[in-house]
């Protein structure tokens, strides 16, 4: 049996002031996580708590949300984590504008991958490139970018969510694209970020981010031509 | 303004969107969440075409029967002939928009799925529909910059907007603002199929809520062969859902084995000695079922014999799930499995140009029946997605007759979404009836207790559109008096001519529901 406080930072709409609120929580379920709890609870609220979800298997990030100070997903962290401390803190993230209660609207996100120009121009094979399939992989969570310190919504850094996809189309990228592709990855990414690395410990899809970025510095900045690994 | 208006934004939509903008046509693009956000996402194991790059032979002739008797027959044989001829080229375009298939020396790889007798699924590792959503994305993008393709996240569907049987556009609502929009255009529905339906009973997403398909339904718009669930054999129980173990894992060559006599019994080895534990997944999950039923206890999936370059390369994604989720490891530890709602073979009914029975209005992808039959081939339904959305989009593109009528703002009222409560409750119900076994008994006992609960109370609209479109399931199954396929009659254990037919389901406009059976077309030789 597993008891604890749900401790939720509410608010019904963008305009409202927040305010935290504590729910008692219980469930049978040992691996119960963040997710599940949610969902018992709003079965019981007038008012439900509301947030986005949709895999409940952590490989679609809409359920991204600060939990206990950390950019976390919520079906990714089970109760367990918290029991000895009776308690848990859910917040929106906080480098995107709150839309009510968990839900914050990222789609800056979307925005800079758009403002990077991120797409192929013409037909390019990534034969199975390793980088390639680590990079699609990508969440579009917004993790990375709530714990980065340089990141914020409407700068020029677009932070790793868009280095991520740029390191697919550097590994094909045709002759025709480099020269705007090269200049967007050096103005949105390597310009901004101070490899501190913080992004990489909360990535919860576990990219190997510090490994894509030392591989797209090397061909988008200092042009090494991209090497297919076996 | 916009010439089409797509409502879901997974494999089906996007390739629906990127069909259309590639002629110029502009459409807008509907989700309640963001594509990364898609079911689409979650798939894993792969995508069939006949590339025949293993040295097997095998032609798009094999996948077309492999691919109608995989649906024991009810699948259109010219819907099927089309998916299947065109798979290959689909395979090469997605790997043309480089997504990073594994490889041979010198080509695609292909691997054994369930029920098909050559190696004909190109795969991603074990994350192939994320893997492949991510290159279709990037290439939307470079149609939304151009501004063809107008991406609408978090935009809930809210019901088709009608004209004399003609339909003429949708109304929408931003989850965000509250906002309610009448977008007016051809609509094109990819919204995938009805997991909510049954909450924390599928493998799929709960963003796939079934309202789609019944709030059509309830308009008019006819249905297919509802009763056609398919049950994956290996599913993981965690937390608020059924997680799969990708058919890949017994591709691979994982075994399933149940304890008799105190010893491991390889039961699918020995009813099934040619294809073994890749039989399609309805004779794997009822034969699970029945030994279940028999032994009592647990069926376990046996990993532990699988080489480690399997680990490595194309299982590892597998292999960190079981482990986060389960706590053992499956390299060297059985992992107890059981029968989970997969896929639905059933719903939206779309003649083979993906045209549903109101003008205007078309289909693709998961929330169709099409192409599946009374089960569908792992491997076949991202085609089927991919396939079906190009397909719909090209029918749009060549037929229909364009109108540029602005979008209005709606000020009405909004129906209230229907209550969790309520959502358990027929979900019981319509388990109690469409378990992996049926019949009569239990279907009509369950139709029984739909009924009492229908009468309790007054319902709201999407209430009641989920009541009628349970009912048609229920109903469909209880008069398809065979087995077939994903349908298991135990009082009718043997397929019946009389009903290699489509059961279609119909609601009038005073909400009575009719099910009727519609042969299936012969095959046309230009098909
Ligand atoms: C765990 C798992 C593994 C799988 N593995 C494989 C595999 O290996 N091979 C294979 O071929 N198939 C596999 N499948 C099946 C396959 O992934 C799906 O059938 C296919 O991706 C469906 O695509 P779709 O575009 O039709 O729908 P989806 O990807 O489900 O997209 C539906 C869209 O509709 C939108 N939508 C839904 N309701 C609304 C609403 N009310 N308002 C607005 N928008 C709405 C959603 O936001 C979403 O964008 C798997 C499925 C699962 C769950
Ligand atoms: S390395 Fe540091 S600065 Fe760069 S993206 Fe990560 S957290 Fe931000
Ligand atoms: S890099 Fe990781 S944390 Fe950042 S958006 Fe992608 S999946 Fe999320
Ligand atoms: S719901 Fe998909 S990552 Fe949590």
């Amino acid at each position: 049996m597993i008891s604890l406080n749900l401790e939720i930072l509410r608010r019904n709409s963008p305009e409202e002031s927040p305010v935290w609120k504590s729910y008692a929580y219980q469930t049978e379920d040992e691996n119960a996580n963040i997710a599940a709890a949610l969902t018992d609870l709003n079965q019981t609220l007038e008012n439900p708590v509301r947030w986005e979800c949709s895999c409940l298997q952590k490989k679609c990030g809409a359920c991204a949300m600060i939990i206990n100070h950390r950019p976390r997903l919520a079906c990714d962290v089970p109760l367990k984590e918290f029991v000895r401390a009776g308690s848990v803190k859910l917040e929106p993230l906080r480098k995107f504008p709150v839309i009510a209660d968990l839900i914050v609207d990222r789609s800056i996100l979307f925005q800079n991958l758009k403002t990077m120009q991120l797409w192929f121009a013409e037909e390019a094979k990534t034969n199975g490139s390793q980088t390639a399939y680590e990079a699609s992989r990508c969440l579009q969570c917004g993790c990375c970018l709530e714990i980065c310190p340089n990141f914020y919504a409407g700068g020029e850094f677009a932070g790793m969510a868009a280095m991520t996809l740029t390191a697919r189309l550097l590994t094909a990228l045709p002759e025709s694209q480099k020269k705007e592709i090269f200049k967007a990855y050096r103005k949105h990414i390597y310009e901004g970020c101070g490899k501190s690395l913080a992004c990489r410990d909360v990535c919860p899809a576990g990219i190997e981010i510090d490994k894509l970025l030392v591989h797209s510095n090397a061909v988008a900045v200092w042009k090494r031509k991209y090497r297919h690994e076996k | 303004m916009q010439n089409v208006i797509i409502i879901g934004a997974g494999l089906a939509g996007l390739s629906a969107a990127v069909t259309l903008a590639k002629e110029n046509i502009s459409c807008a693009l509907i989700s309640l969440q963001n594509s990364e956000r898609a079911q689409s996402v979650l798939a894993e194991g792969g995508i069939n075409a006949a590339l025949n790059t293993m040295g097997e032979n095998d032609t798009v002739q094999n996948h077309y029967e492999d691919t109608l008797r995989g649906g024991v027959y009810l699948a259109d044989p010219n819907a099927v002939q089309n998916l299947t001829g065109h798979a290959p080229e689909i395979v090469r375009w997605l790997e043309n928009l480089g997504v990073p298939f594994n490889m041979t020396d010198s080509d695609i790889m292909l691997r054994n799925f369930g029920g098909q007798k050559k190696k004909r699924t190109a795969y991603a590792r074990s994350s192939t529909g994320k893997i492949i959503m991510t290159a279709l994305i990037d290439e939307v993008r470079k149609y939304e910059t151009a501004g063809l393709v107008q991406r609408f996240a978090h935009h809930n569907f809210i019901q088709l907007l009608l004209e004399n049987q003609n339909c003429t556009g949708v109304r929408i609502q931003n989850v965000y603002t509250k906002q309610v929009t009448d977008f007016k255009g051809i609509v094109l529905l990819c919204s995938g199929g009805m997991n909510g339906i049954f909450p924390g009973r599928t493998t799929g997403t709960t963003q796939n809520s079934g309202d789609v398909t019944a709030t059509v339904f309830r308009q008019g718009v006819k249905l297919g062969n509802l009763e056609m669930l398919q049950y994956h054999p290996t599913t993981i129980g965690i937390s608020g859902k059924r997680c799969l173990i990708t058919e890949a894992a017994r591709g691979e060559g994982g075994r399933l084995y149940i304890i008799r006599n105190q010893q491991k019994w390889y039961f699918m080895e020995e009813k099934y000695p040619e294809l073994k534990n890749l039989m399609p997944r309805d004779v794997v999950a009822r034969e699970m079922y029945f030994v279940r039923r028999e032994l009592g206890g647990e069926i376990f999936l046996d990993m532990t014999e699988l080489p480690e370059i399997a680990w490595e390369k194309k299982l590892s994604d597998l292999r960190q799930e079981i482990l986060h989720y389960l706590a053992v490891d499956p390299k060297t530890t059985p992992v107890p499995v059981r029968e989970g709602i997969h896929y639905f073979m059933g719903g939206i009914d779309t003649d083979v140009l993906h045209r549903t029975n109101i003008k205007n209005l078309y289909a693709a992808g998961e929330c169709t029946c099409q192409y599946h039959g009374a089960n569908r081939l792992g491997g076949n339904s991202m085609l089927g997605a991919l396939y079906g959305g190009r397909k719909a989009a090209e029918t749009i593109m060549h037929t229909a007759d364009f109108k540029s009528e602005e979008n209005q703002s709606y000020t009405g009222k909004i129906f209230p979404p229907a209550s969790p409560v309520l959502i358990q409750e027929i979900s019981q119900i319509l388990l109690s009836g469409l378990g992996i076994v049926r019949n009569q008994n239990d279907l009509q006992t369950a139709l029984r207790e739909l009924e009492m609960l229908s009468q309790k109370k007054v319902y709201s609209f999407y209430e009641q559109n989920r009541l009628l479109l349970a009912k048609a399931m229920l109903l469909s199954a209880l008069e398809r008096k065979e087995s077939r396929g994903a349908h298991y009659r135990e009082d009718y254990p043997e397929k019946n001519e009389i009903f290699r037919k489509t059961a279609i389901a119909e609601c009038s406009p005073e909400l009575n529901i009719r099910i009727s059976f519609r042969p299936i077309p012969e095959k046309r030789s230009d098909a």
